[in-house]
């Protein structure tokens, strides 16, 4: 197998209807190098949430392959950690008991009070300090969303998998978690898929973006992201970001498949 | 508990008491019409021993009906919470059993299994107040969002530990909701058996034989004693949910 850490080939996958079978994902190719971080962008209900439930091992395609570390995916790894749109807090439990939900069922070499300080130094790590014994509902969106995100890493997992994790925030909050995912990447180093619908975000957050097409999505369009370095939301505004978002921009919409409706002169 | 918290309940029970006597004494009832609070003192001064023997039968048996009630429940709302040919199967099945008035089935239990006064009064209990829980439990489960399984279910977790850590929690609230519900239904069991069932125990029977005796103010001091097993009861669940689904109650939100 090839260095990549995430390696998707040729991947097809149908759901059963009551009118036959549907079709969501036909030829996704998706490859992401260790410590890459790849931004999934396409139009809804093209099936992103399909291929994180993929990667995950939480299904098998129809046809073609999922790789992670030389291996093929047969079923659920300990070694994936996932946040979605909806935290999913356990309310009953305390943040710092949520965080450490993973290490309850994935084996560990650390001892309960190492498994308790690497929580604390997660929360730490993304602003909830003095958080840590509150129940969820006491928390903002927000907040709990930080905490959703210490929860999939707290297990150092090899593959991060965030389905639209920002998805419902206001868009200050969202700008704030942005920065956040940056400073943990840099102190937890991962490889990570992140699912979006925000093209922004994507340039903002990964090094790859992937376009996928309508219904059944295939991998329509990569693009390599340069904006490497201490990246900070002013980065958004410069000439050579505007310049990503529009051809990015252009790629959704050949894959709604409007740019003919919406330009018939071409 | 503050002292408002209890204040506040205790004096709405002697304000009902009040106006209760008052309007025995403005319509001037005698007591074969309607007994007044007034005259509950002395109906429970001469049967006190008679309370305590036939209060205490009621309540074990509404105690063991409904915890039979509780383990069928769970177990039921579990299978129709976790398969959907299950829950298609048997919801039919549950909602019509439900809807047969559980005063038609008495006779026919009793008949069935003349002489098991005990058995009878719980399988009552039981049959009029598991379904609540069934239902709650079962959708409960049932409507558990997919994410929370996938969180743990990602990691490798098996159903059983789906199930302990994350299901069954969560499912909690819904349940005591329900155990609420059937805390009630359970003495309105227990009752109609002991009332219909001959040579009967209980509080049920007492009430009878004061029907039977035309003693008025002993078959409402029965009624008032029901109700204060059924309060004591309630909150005996209300303290158990405290205790183990407490964070359901959301402090204010700011």
């Amino acid at each position: 197998m090839s260095e990549n850490l995430i390696e998707i080939k040729g991947v097809r996958h149908a759901y059963p209807t009551k009118s036959g079978s549907l079709p969501v994902l036909d030829g996704l190719e998706l490859s992401v190098p260790e410590g890459g971080f790849a931004a999934v962008v396409g139009p809804s209900g093209c099936g992103k949430s399909t291929l994180t439930r993929l990667i995950a091992g939480l299904m098998k395609p129809d046809h073609g392959e999922v790789w992670l570390h030389g291996e093929l995916v047969k079923g659920p790894k300990s070694t994936v950690g996932m946040a979605f749109q909806n935290p999913v807090l356990l309310e009953w439990r305390t943040i710092l008991q949520n965080v450490m939900l993973p290490l309850e069922i994935v084996p560990t070499k650390l001892s309960k009070r190492e498994q308790e300080d690497r929580a604390r130094k997660l929360l730490a790590l993304v602003g909830l300090e003095g958080f840590e014994e509150k129940r969820p509902s006491e928390l903002s969106g927000g907040m709990r969303q930080r905490a959703s995100l210490c929860r999939s890493i707290v297990h150092k997992p090899d593959v991060l998998i965030l389905d639209e994790p920002f998805g419902a925030l206001d868009a200050f909050t969202r700008e704030d978690l942005w920065q956040t995912m940056h400073k943990v990447k840099a102190e937890e180093p991962f490889t990570g898929v992140l699912i979006t619908h925000d093209l922004r975000e994507s340039i903002f957050l990964a090094d790859q973006v992937v376009v996928l097409s309508g219904r059944p999505a295939k991998t329509q369009y990569v693009m390599d992201v340069h904006l490497t370095g201490d990246r900070d939301i002013e980065h958004l505004y410069t000439p050579e970001s505007a310049e990503a978002l529009n051809i990015l921009r252009h790629q959704i919409q050949i894959a709604q498949g409007r740019t003919e409706a919406e330009e018939p002169a071409k | 508990m503050t002292f408002r918290q209890i204040l506040v309940p205790l004096s709405a029970i002697v304000l009902f008491g009040v106006l209760w006597e008052f309007l025995v004494w403005v319509n001037g009832w005698p007591n074969y019409v309607m007994a007044s609070p007034s005259d509950l003192p002395p109906a429970y001064a001469r049967y006190w021993e008679l309370f305590l023997v036939m209060g205490w039968q009621t309540l074990w048996r509404t105690v063991v009906g409904l915890l039979l009630a509780i383990a069928f429940g769970i177990f039921l709302g579990m299978v129709m919470g976790f398969s959907r040919t299950m829950r298609d199967a048997l919801y039919p099945l549950l909602v019509g059993f439900n809807a047969i008035p559980k005063a038609t089935v008495v006779p026919i239990v009793a008949l069935l299994f003349v002489g098991d006064h005990n058995f009878n009064t719980i399988l009552i209990a039981f049959m009029i107040s598991f379904f609540p829980i069934a239902v709650s439990v079962s959708i409960g489960l049932s409507t558990l969002e997919p994410e929370y399984r996938d969180i743990l279910a990602s990691l490798g977790a098996s159903k059983t530990t789906i199930f302990w850590k994350i299901a069954l929690p969560k499912t909690l609230p819904e349940f005591f909701g329900a155990l609420k519900v059937a805390v009630t239904l359970a003495f309105i069991g227990t009752n109609l058996m002991e009332i219909v069932s001959p040579h009967g125990r209980g509080l049920g029977a007492l009430f009878d034989s004061g029907k039977t005796n035309s003693d008025y103010p002993l078959m409402f001091a029965v009624l008032i004693a029901l109700a204060l097993m059924g309060i004591v009861l309630y909150y005996v669940v209300v303290a158990l949910e405290k205790i183990f689904a407490g964070w359901a109650e959301r402090s204010p939100s700011y």
